[in-house]
C-alpha cells in the first residue's frame, strides 16, 4: 500500500463509452437547469411524477438497501463469516444514494430551493421523513467510508476520530436506512383511493423496508459476481449461497404477510380480476416472489453460481418490478393520461447509472474494498470469460 | 373567523362559464388557445393557468336526456393532504378556508416544486408550472385577497343563476341540508360534507355524484391522518430500534478473531 500511492484507473473501450455517457447526461442536466423541466421530460399534471423519481430515486435507494442489510449482519449480529463483502456493499450503498440525491435535485422543479426542508419544517410530510433519512445517512455513509479512505491516505488522527465515532454511526447508519426505506412506501399512503388496492396498503412502509433488506444479499450477490468477472477473481459462491438462508424465510414472510394483508382488506380477490394491474401484481408474485423461494429452497440451484445468481437477479428484478408498479402501474386508472419518458430522461439516467460504474470501478482499484485474494477460499477454477468492465 | 364555503348547486349551473372568465380576469391569468369540442367541455382540464373549468355531461336515463354542467376547482379542504405533503410546509389553511401558498411576503418561496402536494390530492387540483424554468405549484387560491376585503370569490361574483353561493360553511351546510330535504329531486348527498375529512366547497346535485365526475364511497377520514397514523412512529422506531441494534451488537461482541481489517482488504487491479 505504502509504496503505491499513485491513482490508477484503466480505461478500457467500454469506459470511454461509459463515461461518453455520463458527458452527454452533463450536458442535457444543464440544459434541464436552465430552461425547466418541461423543456426536457415527457412529466405532466396527470404524471408529475416519472422516471427520476420512479427508478433512479425510489429503486436506487431500495437496491442501495445492500449496504444496510450486511451492516446488520455483519457489525450488528457479527456474522464474522460475511466480513469480506461488506466494503463493497457499503460502497454500492454510498454510490446508490448519491445517484438518488442527484436525481432528485434533477427533478425537483425549484432546484434552488433544495435547502429549504432542513430549515422549514414540514414534519408531517412523509417526504420531510425521507429527505432527512436520506441527507443524514449519506453523510453518514461517507463517514463510514472515511475510514476507509484514510487507510490509502495516510491521516492518522482523523482515522482515529472515526474510530471512536463508528458504533453509533453504524447504528445510526441502519436505524436511518430503515426510516426512510419504509417511508418511501408510506409516501404513497396519501395516495388513498388512487393507487390501485393490491398496493395500497397501511403496511405498504413493512413491505417496502422488508424487501429493501431481502434485496441486500442479492444484489451483493450481483455485484460480487460481475466485480469477480471484471477483475478475474474469484467468486464467493459460498457466502452467496449462505446468505439466501436471509433472503429465503424474508421472501416466505414477505408473502405470507402479502398475502394476509389482501385479505384482511378484503381485496384478495382482485388479484384474480383480470384486469391490467392483477395480471401484473400475479406477474410479481409468482415469478419474482415465488420463483426465487423455490430457487433458494433448492440446494442444488442455490449451491450453484448460477443458479445462486438467477435467483438473485430475479430478486432485484422482482423489487425493482413491484416499486415500478406502484409509481405507474398502480396509479395510472386513477390519473388519466400516458407517460413514457422522454430521450433527455433515459440519457440521463443511463448517465448516472454508468457513472455508478465508473466510480465503483476506480474505487475499487483505489482503495481496499474487495478482500485480498487468500482470504477466498480457492475451490474452483478462476474466472475468466464473460462480463468486463 | 368563521371558516368560510362555496356550495356549488348543479342544478343550477348553466355552463356558461362567467366564473372561468372571472377567475382568469381577477387572477390575471393568461388566456389558452383552446380547441373545438362538441361537449361544451373545452378546455375540459384544469393546468397552471386555468385554476377552475366547467365540465359538462350528458346523462341518459330511460327517454330523457340530462345536461349537467359542473364546476370544478381546488376544493379547499378541512384538513388538506396538499399542506401535510408539503415538506417545507409550503401550503397552509387559513382561518378564512383557503388553502394557498403561505402568504407572508417573507414566507412565499418555500416551494421546492418537487410536486408531492399533486401525488397527494385526491381531486388532482395542483397543478405544475412546466414550461417555467423555475416552476410554482399553481391552483384556485379561494381569491384569498378578496376573502380578506370580506368580498367572495370572484367566480362567485360572476355567476349570473345562483349556482355558487358563497358563505359560513356551517350556515352553507344548512342551507344544503335545507334544499335537498325540500325537494325530492335532489340526489340525497352533500358532497364535501364529509369527503376525505370535509372541505370548504361543497356541492349538491339532481344525479348522483358518479355520474358527474366525482369519486364516491371515497374515504372519510382525512389523508393527513392517514399519513400521521405511520409518521407518529418515527421516534419510537428511531430510539426502540437504536436500542435494540445497541443491544445485539454489545451481546454479540466479536468473541474469538479481532480482524485487522487494513490487513483483509486490497485495491485491485484491472488488466
Amino acid at each position: 500500500m505504502q509504496n503505491d500511492r499513485k491513482w490508477r484507473f484503466k480505461i478500457t473501450p467500454f469506459r470511454m463509452i461509459l463515461i461518453l455517457f455520463v458527458l452527454i447526461a452533463a450536458a442535457a442536466a444543464l440544459y434541464r437547469f436552465v430552461y425547466g423541466l418541461g423543456a426536457v421530460t415527457n412529466l405532466s399534471d396527470e404524471w408529475p411524477w416519472g422516471l427520476w423519481i420512479g427508478f433512479d430515486l425510489l429503486c436506487g435507494i431500495a437496491l442501495a438497501g445492500g449496504g444496510f442489510s450486511t451492516a446488520l449482519i455483519v457489525q450488528v449480529l457479527h456474522k464474522d463469516k460475511y466480513l469480506p463483502i461488506v466494503r463493497a456493499a457499503l460502497l454500492t450503498s454510498l454510490i446508490g444514494y448519491i445517484i438518488a440525491l442527484v436525481s432528485l435535485f434533477l427533478d425537483i422543479g425549484r432546484w434552488f430551493n433544495f435547502w429549504r426542508p432542513f430549515f422549514y419544517w414540514g414534519y408531517h410530510s412523509v417526504l420531510f421523513e425521507v429527505f432527512w433519512c436520506i441527507a443524514l445517512y449519506t453523510t453518514i455513509q461517507i463517514l463510514e467510508f472515511g475510514d476507509i479512505f484514510f487507510e490509502r491516505v495516510h491521516c492518522p488522527s482523523l482515522k482515529k476520530i472515526l474510530g471512536v465515532l463508528m458504533t453509533p454511526l453504524l447504528i445510526i447508519g441502519i436505524v436511518l436506512p430503515t426510516l426512510h426505506q419504509s417511508s418511501l412506501g408510506s409516501l404513497y399512503i396519501v395516495a388513498v383511493d388512487k393507487l390501485y388496492p393490491l398496493w395500497w396498503s397501511m403496511i405498504i412502509p413493512f413491505f417496502f423496508v422488508w424487501s429493501a433488506f431481502f434485496l441486500g444479499p442479492a444484489m451483493v450477490t450481483i455485484e460480487g459476481t460481475l466485480a469477480a468477472r471484471t477483475y478475474k477473481r474469484e467468486p464467493e459462491t459460498d457466502l452467496y449461497s449462505s446468505l439466501t438462508k436471509v433472503t429465503l424465510w424474508m421472501l416466505i414472510i414477505y408473502f405470507i404477510v402479502k398475502m394476509g394483508d389482501l385479505a384482511y382488506r378484503g381485496v384478495f380477490g382482485m388479484a384474480f380480476n383480470g384486469s391490467y394491474e392483477s395480471n401484473m401484481f400475479l406477474i410479481e408474485m409468482i415469478v419474482f416472489v415465488l420463483l426465487p423461494i423455490f430457487m433458494y429452497a433448492t440446494p442444488s440451484i442455490r449451491n450453484k453460481l448460477s443458479g445462486v445468481l438467477t435467483a438473485s437477479i430475479l430478486v432485484v428484478v422482482g423489487v425493482v418490478f413491484n416499486r415500478m408498479n406502484v409509481v405507474f402501474t398502480g396509479m395510472a386508472k386513477s390519473v388519466g393520461g400516458s407517460y413514457f419518458p422522454s430521450i433527455w430522461e433515459w440519457l440521463i439516467t443511463i448517465g448516472m447509472w454508468s457513472a455508478l460504474v465508473l466510480i465503483y470501478c476506480f474505487v475499487v482499484e483505489n482503495f481496499p474494498i474487495l478482500p485480498k485474494e487468500e482470504h477466498v477460499s480457492h475451490s474452483g477454477k478462476p474466472f475468466g470469460t464473460g462480463f468486463h468492465a | 373567523m368563521m371558516s368560510k364555503g362555496v356550495l356549488v348547486d348543479v342544478t343550477r349551473c348553466i355552463g356558461c362559464r362567467s366564473c372561468m372568465v372571472a377567475c382568469k380576469t381577477w387572477n390575471d391569468l393568461p388566456a389558452k388557445k383552446t380547441t373545438f369540442s362538441n361537449t361544451w367541455d373545452s378546455p375540459g382540464k384544469m393546468d397552471a393557468d386555468t385554476w377552475t373549468v366547467v365540465n359538462s355531461y350528458v346523462i341518459e336515463e330511460d327517454d330523457q336526456v340530462k345536461w349537467r354542467f359542473v364546476k370544478k376547482q381546488c376544493m379547499h379542504c378541512n384538513e388538506p393532504a396538499c399542506e401535510s405533503a408539503c415538506f417545507t410546509h409550503a401550503f397552509v389553511k387559513t382561518q378564512e378556508g383557503a388553502v394557498i401558498y403561505k402568504p407572508t411576503v417573507l414566507n412565499k418561496d418555500y416551494c421546492v416544486g418537487c410536486r408531492y402536494c399533486m401525488i397527494a390530492c385526491p381531486f388532482d387540483v395542483p397543478k405544475f408550472q412546466w414550461e417555467k424554468a423555475f416552476p410554482y405549484v399553481q391552483k384556485c387560491k379561494f381569491c384569498y385577497e378578496r376573502l380578506q376585503e370580506g368580498l367572495e370569490p370572484a367566480c362567485v361574483t360572476a355567476c349570473p343563476t345562483g349556482a355558487l353561493q358563497f358563505g359560513d360553511r356551517e350556515e352553507l351546510l344548512a342551507e344544503a341540508r335545507k334544499r335537498i330535504d325540500s325537494n325530492p329531486n335532489y340526489y340525497k348527498k352533500i358532497y364535501g360534507e364529509k369527503e376525505y375529512g370535509g372541505t370548504s366547497w361543497m356541492y349538491i346535485s339532481d344525479v348522483p355524484f358518479e355520474q358527474i365526475g366525482f369519486k364516491e364511497d371515497v374515504s372519510q377520514k382525512s389523508i393527513p391522518s392517514y399519513t400521521w397514523d405511520v409518521l407518529k412512529w418515527t421516534p419510537f422506531i428511531f430510539f426502540g430500534w437504536g436500542a435494540v441494534l445497541t443491544a445485539l451488537r454489545a451481546y454479540t461482541k466479536r468473541r474469538a478473531e479481532v480482524h485487522n481489517e487494513e490487513e483483509m482488504f486490497a485495491p485491485v487491479e484491472k488488466e
